[in-house]
């Protein structure tokens, strides 16, 4: 293994994609989302882009207005998961605030008036916390949140109540699904009260074996203690199950597992034509076979761009007649083979 | 048809009609068997006082509480309170048994929230989940009720 590798293993991201923190936050005084009126979330909005931030954000955010946005801006914005597509799709008044190099972002007029989110790659949980609460903390100096004395922070949907905060991570659980072991782990993350989400969140699928893991109760404990029990307890255990069934897989069934890297690898370095999800599931081997010390000379980390390069709305984004599907595939497939080092102008037949 | 046998001066008689001449000799007969009727009763008893919990109205947003059932979203803050205590069992159900928050307090009403109201509704809970036997329950809202600094029976001094 090499020193890339063994650096990545230190910082559990052969499992872990990223980590990301919600905390979900009402406007005292005004009907949630779904019931107020468009002035009042009109208001909402005003309020909280017009709020002073304090010296811990000097730069205050930058504002998307979504009702201004494009279809294609708004698919982007889901396929870097800064939105969820409920609100992308969303036709009422709203905006999404991004500030810290994306990592911190804002949905305003989401089901709640405040999704406050931070995003950051690999595990590192304490810092994306800290910044979510940070950023928390500075509205609530000039915003009164709706807050009850028994419930905590009160939101449209109870089962948010309390500290309203989720701690969510993005794993990569390949050898979890190809050992068939993945049904029996989101049973046990159920009963350990975790939701186990696809990869653009509820209700989608988990392709190329990328799975969010959150934690579902939000009452009865600080947000201290959930986020000790979630990073300390919580995904080490899932990391240690991915680890096992990873080595497992290579002791017990080796050329199953290479076939199915190097065949990935193959096909990504000759493909002329790729589809988004034939070229995620192929980048979700590429990422398994480095992780497990099977691929050389290629990062995770270029695995992840072009993870997030090759959905449509980045392509089409980077080549415009890439938002035709035919010439997405075209431009998909260019587009990898160029960073896999095997494509050379002029010499289609590399 | 109705069957009738009249014993008259030691002679029995027997009559038997169809539903038609029943009713012109004045017969008065039942339109719905009683099973029939009885289940309208019960029905009717149950969906009454379904009706009345449905049509319970959070008076700040109008939302009432069969709109929420239907959506499992709040309308607005004043909610939390106007759909006790069915909020109490649905929060309770969907956060593993949690009774209160235990996590940050926003800095304007840290120390000045009046918690004389919550006291007084956890008591009542922990009255219920004795009554019920829920002694799990009931001891994890006692230690709530501790942190906010009460006690459900008070010590009383002590007699010199």
């Amino acid at each position: 293994m090499n020193d890339q590798n063994d650096f990545n293993l230190n910082n559990d991201n052969d499992v872990v994609v990223s980590v990301r923190i919600r905390v979900a936050r009402n406007l005292a005084g005004f009907p949630f989302t779904g019931r107020a009126s468009d002035s009042q979330r009109q208001e909402v909005l005003q309020m909280v882009t017009h709020a002073p931030l304090g010296a811990e954000f000097p730069d205050g955010l930058a504002w998307v207005n979504m009702i201004q946005a494009s279809a294609q801006e708004r698919q982007l914005l889901v396929e870097r998961h800064l939105v969820s597509k409920h609100f992308a799709q969303s036709t009422l008044p709203r905006a999404l605030g991004l500030g810290h190099s994306e990592q911190l972002g804002v949905m305003v007029n989401e089901e709640d008036h405040l999704r406050i989110q931070s995003i950051l790659p690999g595990f590192r949980l304490n810092e994306a916390f800290d910044l979510a609460r940070s950023f928390d903390q500075a509205l609530e100096e000039t915003i009164d949140f709706a807050f009850h004395q028994r419930w905590g922070y009160l939101t449209a949907c109870p089962t948010n109540v309390g500290c309203g905060i989720r701690l969510g991570t993005m794993l990569h659980l390949p050898a979890l699904r190809y050992s068939g072991e993945i049904e029996r782990v989101k049973r046990a993350a159920k009963d350990l009260h975790l939701a186990v989400r696809g990869y653009y969140g509820e209700g989608t699928d988990a392709i190329g074996n990328f799975y969010q893991v959150s934690n579902q109760v939000t009452l009865g404990a600080t947000e201290e203690e959930l986020l000790q029990h979630f990073r300390d307890e919580v995904i080490p255990k899932l990391i240690d199950y991915e680890r096992t069934a990873r080595q497992m897989l290579l002791e017990k069934n080796r050329p199953l597992i290479e076939d199915k890297v190097y065949r990935a690898r193959a096909t990504l370095k000759v493909a002329r034509l790729l589809g988004a999800e034939e070229a995620t599931k192929l980048l979700s081997t590429l990422r398994f076979g480095i992780s497990s010390g099977l691929l050389h000379n290629l990062s995770i980390e270029t695995v992840e761009q072009l993870l997030l390069q090759v959905q449509p709305a980045h392509l089409a984004q980077m080549d415009p007649f890439a938002a035709e599907e035919e010439k997405g595939r075209l431009s998909r497939a260019i587009l990898v083979r160029r960073a896999l080092g095997d494509y050379a102008e002029g010499n289609p037949e590399i | 048809m109705v069957h009738e046998v009249v014993i008259k001066n030691g002679n029995k008689m027997e009559l038997h009609l169809c539903a038609e001449h029943a009713a012109a000799k004045g017969y008065i007969l039942p339109t719905v068997p009683v099973t029939q009727i009885l289940k309208q009763f019960v029905a009717t008893g149950k969906s009454l006082k379904a009706q009345k919990a449905a049509a319970r109205c959070c008076e700040a947003c109008g939302l009432t509480f069969a709109e929420f059932r239907q959506t499992g979203r709040f309308g607005c803050a004043a909610c939390y309170d106007a759909f006790m205590p069915s909020v109490a069992a649905i929060i309770e159900r969907a956060q593993s048994g949690a009774v209160s928050h235990r996590g940050r307090t926003p800095k304007r009403i840290e120390g000045q929230a009046d918690r004389a109201a919550v006291r007084r509704q956890l008591i009542k809970e922990i009255e219920a989940a004795v009554a019920a036997e829920q002694y799990e329950r009931a001891a994890s809202l006692q230690g709530r009720l501790h942190q906010l600094g009460g006690t459900k029976n008070p010590p009383t001094e002590p007699t010199a």
